[in-house]
C-alpha cells in the first residue's frame, strides 16, 4: 500500500517483530554462545557472554570424530539429490511439456508415496536392507533418501517446467531443432533456476531428514542426525561440546535455507502455495 | 507439442521414475502386509508361522496402543494448533512496515533448517533442563520451584520443541499468501468503511484459508511421523505417557524385535495416514486445474 | 514458392470435433487471413499446417507435396507466435541466429542474414540485448526477424498482435503489410480481430465452430456475404438486423443494412425512433436508436451531426445496400 506510515507505529511494530524473532531465535543462538563457553560456564546458570573458547569444537572433532559424520551428511544428501534429479528431470519435463489425461493421476499418485507413514515400512526396508548388506553404508542410505525425496523433487521441477511457455519449445522445434538441441539450448538454459532451487531444498531435507537415517545407520554411514542423536544419554559435562556439535551440524544448512525461503514454500506445498 | 513422436518419447522419460517410485511402494508395503499375518520374532527367526489376525488383536488390545493413538491425536493437534494461530499472528506482524524486515524473517524461519535431534537437544539440555535450562534459570530468578519438564509434562514438552520447528514453515507459507494479497482489494475494502479488525476477517482469513489448509495438511503428514525428538528427549516414557504410533511401533519392531506386531502396527499407521493423505490430495489437486 | 492446400483436413481432441473437415487453397504470395471468434478452430487450424499438431484426418500438400507427416522444421515454414516466443536466456542476434544455427550454416552466412534482417526491421542497435530489455513492439519485429531469416515458403502468424497496444497495433499492422510487399512470400495470418482482416488480407477465411463459413477478398466479404454469420462478423460498427414485418415487405426473412447504409432524418424517413446514445468520434457520429417496433439500430452518420440523447429521428435504410436472407440465414441473392 503506498501511503506514509507514522514513525512512531512503525518503530512500535517493530519492537514487537523484533522480539518475537529473537524469541524464536533464541534457542539456536543460545546453543551458538554455549558452544563457547568452557564446560564449567556452561551450566553455571544464563549467561549471554562466553569467555570465547573454540576448544570445544576442536574436542568434538578430536574424540568424537566430526569429521566423518559431516562428511557422510555431505555425500548423502549432495548424492540423493543428483540421483533425484536423474530420474525426476526426464519424468517432470515429460509431463509439463508433453502431459495426458494420466499425467495429473500419475503425479497425485506420486504425491501419494510421500505419504506413507515412514514406520510403516521400517521391518520390511529393515529386513531388506539387513539381506542384502546394505545396513549402515552409504550407498543403502543414498537411494532410501533419493526414493523418499523423488516425488518432491518431481513436483518442484513440474511446477517450474509448467512454467517455461510451451510456444517457446514449439517455436524451437519450428526453428528446426531437433529434440536433443531443444533440450540443450532452450530447455536447460530456462530450467536452471528452477533445478537449482529444486537441488538446494532438496539438500536441506536431505541433510535434516531423521528417521532413516537414524534406523539404517550405526556408525560407518552415520550422518550427523544419527551422530547428534547418539548424544541423547548425557555422559559428564558436554553441554558445551553438544552445542558446539549441534551448531556445526546446522550452521551450514541454516545459510543454505535462509537462501531458498521462497523455494521452501513453493516445494513443501508442492506447488500449492507460491 | 501434441504430435505423436513427442508424446511416446514423453513416456519412455516418465518410465524410470514411475517404476522406481512404484516397486518402492509395493514392495515394501506388501511385504508389511505378509509379515503382519505372521508370527515372526527377530530373536527365534527360524520360528515363523501364519498368525492370522493374532497381530492385530494383539497390537489392539494393547492399553499402549490407545495411549499412543491418544498422544499421537494431541501431539498433532497440539501442534497445529499453536502453529496456525501463531503462524498467522506473526505472519501479520512480520507484514507490517518494519525495520529491518529482511533480518526478522530470517530469524523467524531458522528453527526450520535446525535438524530434529539438535532441535530437541538444544531445547532438552539448554532450554528445558530442570537442572541447567534457561527456563530453570527464569524460575528461580522468581523464586519459584523449576519445573522438570520432560518428567512432568512428557507430552506437552515434545509439543512446543516440535511446534517451535513447524512455526517458521506455518509463518512462511502465510507470509506468502498474505503478501499476495492484492493491495487494490485491501483499499477498496478500506473505501467501503471496513476498519483492521473487518478487514482481517472479512478480507485477509478467507485468501488465507487455502494456505491454511495446506499448512495443516503438510503438517500433519509430518507430524504423524514425530520420532527423532521423541528418541532423543523421552524415549516414549515415562511409561508409554510420550509414545506416538511412530515411535511405539518402532518400539514393537526393534526393541522388541517383533516383526509381525510391528508390522500390523505400520497397516494401521498407513491407514490413518490415508485418511488424511486423501484431503490433502484433493487440496492440491484443485491447483492443478488451474 | 509457398501454395499450401488443405484436402478433407479434420481434428479432433477426444471427443471434440475441432475441425469436422476442411478443403482451401492458399496460393504464393497470397495473405491470407483466418478469422473469428475465439474457439472457432484457427488457432488449431494454423498449428495443423504448421505440423505442431497432428491431424486427424485430410491432407496438407506445400507446393503439392504431401507434408502431412512432416515435423514441423521439414515443412520449410515459420512461425511468429503470440507471445513471440523469444528465447529469454538468449541476446536477439542469437534469437534471430537460432534457426540458422539449427540449420548448420556456416559463421559468416549466419551474421550477414542476422545483420541483414536487424537492418529491415530497424534493430540493428538492440542486437546484444536480451529479450526482456526490449519493448512489446520490438519483441515482435524480433520475433519476424527470426522467422524472415530462414527464407521460409510461408510465414505463420498466430494472432501477432494481440498483446500490444492500440496505437502500436496500427503501426505493426502496416509493418507487417509492406513486409509482405517486400517479400510477395506467402502468409497465413490468424486474428479474432475482423479489422485487422480487412485491412491486411488478400483473401479472408471466416471461420466458425470449425467450419469455413466464406472464402473471399475483404470486399468480397463487406459487399456480399454468404450468410447471417459473416454478416455479422465483418464491418464495424456490426450490421443491423430486422426481422418480421419489415423483413417480409422486403421478401427476406431477416434483412440487414450496416450502419453506414442508413441515411438520417429529424423530419421522415421508413423507421421512427428516439435516440439513446450517440458517440461522437469527430470524424463520424454512431447513433444507437431505439425504433419503434424494431429495438436497437446503430447508423453511422457522416461529420459531427448535433444530435443528444433522448432526440426523435427518422432512419432509412439505403435501396441497394439491404442485405437480405432467408429462414437457414443464407444470403438470397
Amino acid at each position: 500500500m503506498a501511503r506514509t506510515v507514522t514513525r512512531g507505529s512503525k518503530i512500535g511494530w517493530t519492537i514487537a517483530a523484533w522480539v518475537v524473532a529473537l524469541l524464536i531465535f533464541f534457542p539456536i543462538l543460545y546453543a551458538f554462545i554455549t558452544s563457547l563457553k568452557t564446560e564449567p560456564e556452561a551450566i553455571a546458570g544464563f549467561s549471554l557472554i562466553p569467555s570465547g573458547t573454540f576448544e570445544n569444537y576442536v574436542t568434538v572433532q578430536t574424540q568424537r570424530d566430526y569429521f566423518k559424520p559431516f562428511m557422510n551428511s555431505v555425500v548423502l544428501s549432495i548424492g540423493s539429490t543428483i540421483l533425484a534429479l536423474l530420474f525426476a528431470i526426464p519424468a517432470a519435463w515429460s509431463m509439463a511439456f508433453s502431459p495426458t489425461k494420466r499425467t495429473k493421476d500419475i503425479l497425485m499418485w506420486m504425491l501419494s508415496t510421500k505419504m506413507m507413514p515412514a514406520v510403516a515400512v521400517l521391518i520390511p526396508i529393515f529386513i531388506l536392507f539387513r539381506n542384502f548388506g546394505l545396513l549402515d553404508t552409504r550407498i543403502g542410505l543414498t537411494v532410501m533418501l533419493t526414493l523418499i525425496n523423488l516425488p518432491i523433487v518431481v513436483w518442484m521441477l513440474y511446477t517450474y517446467f509448467r512454467e517455461i511457455p510451451g510456444e517457446i519449445l514449439e517455436a524451437a522445434r519450428m526453428d528446426g531443432a531437433s529434440l536433443w538441441k531443444e533440450i540443450v539450448y532452450v530447455l536447460t538454459p530456462m530450467a536452471v533456476p528452477g533445478i537449482a532451487s529444486t537441488l538446494l531444498l532438496n539438500i536441506i531435507l536431505a541433510w535434516n531428514e531423521a528417521f532413516w537415517t537414524i534406523q539404517l545407520t550405526t556408525t560407518n554411514a552415520a550422518p550427523l542426525t544419527a551422530f547428534i542423536a547418539s548424544f541423547s544419554s548425557p555422559q559428564g559435562l558436554f553441554w558445551a561440546k553438544l552445542s558446539a556439535a549441534s551448531t556445526m551440524a546446522i550452521a551450514p544448512i541454516l545459510i543454505l535455507g535462509w537462501f531458498s525461503q521462497k523455494q521452501l514454500v513453493r516445494g513443501l506445498t508442492f506447488g500449492a502455495v507460491k | 507439442m501434441a504430435t505423436q513422436n513427442t508424446k511416446t518419447l514423453a513416456r519412455l522419460m516418465m518410465a524410470p521414475a514411475v517404476i522406481v517410485l512404484l516397486v518402492w511402494m509395493v514392495v515394501p508395503l506388501a511385504m508389511t502386509l505378509w509379515y503382519s499375518f505372521q508370527n515372526y520374532n527377530l530373536l527365534t527367526p527360524q520360528n515363523v508361522s501364519f498368525a492370522g489376525f493374532f497381530n492385530y488383536v494383539y497390537f489392539y488390545t494393547d492399553p499402549a496402543f490407545f495411549e499412543s493413538i491418544w498422544n499421537t491425536l494431541v501431539l498433532v493437534l497440539g501442534v497445529l494448533l499453536i502453529t496456525v494461530i501463531g503462524g498467522i499472528a506473526i505472519a501479520l506482524l512480520i507484514d507490517q512496515p518494519i525495520f529491518g524486515q529482511g533480518i526478522v524473517r530470517i530469524l523467524v524461519i531458522s528453527p526450520f533448517f535446525v535438524m530434529p535431534p539438535v532441535a530437541a537437544l538444544i531445547w532438552k539440555n539448554m532450554i528445558m533442563h530442570p537442572g541447567y535450562g534457561v527456563l530453570a534459570d527464569v524460575a528461580r530468578f522468581f523464586g519459584a520451584q523449576p519445573v522438570d519438564w520432560f518428567a512432568q509434562y512428557p507430552l506437552f514438552s515434545i509439543i512446543i520443541i516440535v511446534a517451535w520447528q513447524w512455526l517458521p514453515f506455518a509463518t512462511l507459507i502465510l507470509l506468502t499468501a498474505l503478501q499476495s494479497l492484492d493491495s487494490e482489494q485491501k483499499e477498496a475494502a478500506e473505501m467501503d468503511g471496513a476498519n483492521a479488525f473487518n478487514r482481517f476477517i472479512y478480507l485477509t482469513l478467507p485468501h488465507l484459508s487455502r494456505a491454511i489448509t495446506v499448512v495443516i495438511l503438510i503438517q500433519t503428514i509430518f507430524l504423524l511421523g514425530i520420532y527423532a525428538e521423541i528418541l532423543v528427549t523421552t524415549n516414549g516414557g515415562p511409561g508409554y505417557a510420550s509414545t506416538n504410533l511412530t515411535f511405539l511401533i518402532y518400539r514393537t519392531a526393534r526393541l522388541g524385535y517383533d516383526v509381525g506386531g510391528g508390522a500390523a502396527g505400520g497397516i494401521i499407521a498407513v491407514v490413518l495416514a490415508n485418511i488424511v493423505a486423501i484431503f490433502l490430495m484433493r487440496a492440491v489437486g484443485k491447483n492443478l486445474d488451474r | 514458392m509457398g501454395s499450401i492446400t488443405l484436402k478433407q483436413v479434420s481434428k479432433t481432441f477426444g471427443e471434440a470435433k475441432v475441425i469436422p473437415s476442411i478443403d482451401l487453397e492458399i496460393n504464393d504470395g497470397e495473405f491470407v487471413v483466418f478469422v473469428g471468434p475465439s474457439g472457432c478452430g484457427k488457432s488449431t487450424l494454423l498449428r495443423l499446417i504448421a505440423g505442431l499438431e497432428d491431424v486427424s484426418g485430410g491432407q496438407i500438400l506445400i507446393d503439392g507435396k504431401d507434408v502431412t507427416r512432416n515435423a514441423p522444421a521439414e515443412r520449410g515454414l515459420a512461425m511468429v507466435f503470440q507471445s513471440y516466443a523469444l528465447y529469454p536466456h538468449m541476446s536477439v542476434r542469437n534469437n534471430i541466429a537460432f534457426p540458422l544455427k539449427m540449420a548448420k550454416l556456416d559463421k559468416a552466412a549466419i551474421d550477414k542474414k542476422v545483420e541483414d534482417a536487424a537492418r529491415v526491421l530497424n534493430l540493428t542497435d538492440y542486437l546484444e540485448r536480451r529479450p526482456s530489455q526490449l519493448s512489446g513492439g520490438q519483441r515482435q519485429r524480433v520475433a519476424i526477424g527470426r522467422a524472415i531469416v530462414r527464407e521460409p515458403s510461408a510465414f505463420l502468424f498466430d494472432e501477432p498482435l494481440s498483446n500490444l497496444d492500440a496505437a502500436l497495433r496500427g503501426t505493426m499492422r502496416l509493418e507487417i503489410s509492406e513486409l509482405h510487399n517486400t517479400l510477395k512470400t506467402t502468409m497465413i495470418y490468424v486474428t479474432h480481430d475482423q479489422v485487422e482482416a480487412m485491412t491486411m488480407a488478400d483473401k479472408i477465411v471466416v471461420l466458425n465452430r470449425g467450419n469455413i463459413e466464406q472464402v473471399g477478398s475483404p470486399l468480397d466479404l463487406y459487399r456480399s456475404p454468404r450468410n447471417l454469420f459473416v454478416a455479422g462478423f465483418i464491418g464495424s460498427p456490426r450490421m443491423n438486423f430486422v426481422k418480421g414485418e419489415n423483413a417480409r415487405s422486403h421478401g427476406a426473412h431477416t434483412i440487414g443494412v450496416r450502419p453506414e447504409h442508413i441515411d438520417l432524418s429529424t423530419s421522415a424517413g421508413a423507421w421512427r425512433g428516439t435516440v439513446g446514445v450517440a458517440e461522437h468520434l469527430g470524424s463520424d457520429t454512431f447513433l444507437h436508436v431505439n425504433a419503434d417496433g424494431i429495438g436497437t439500430l446503430t447508423a453511422r452518420v457522416g461529420g459531427d451531426l448535433p444530435v443528444r440523447h433522448g432526440d426523435q429521428v427518422y432512419l432509412t435504410p439505403q435501396e441497394g445496400r439491404i442485405h437480405r436472407f432467408d429462414d437457414k440465414g443464407l444470403a438470397i441473392k
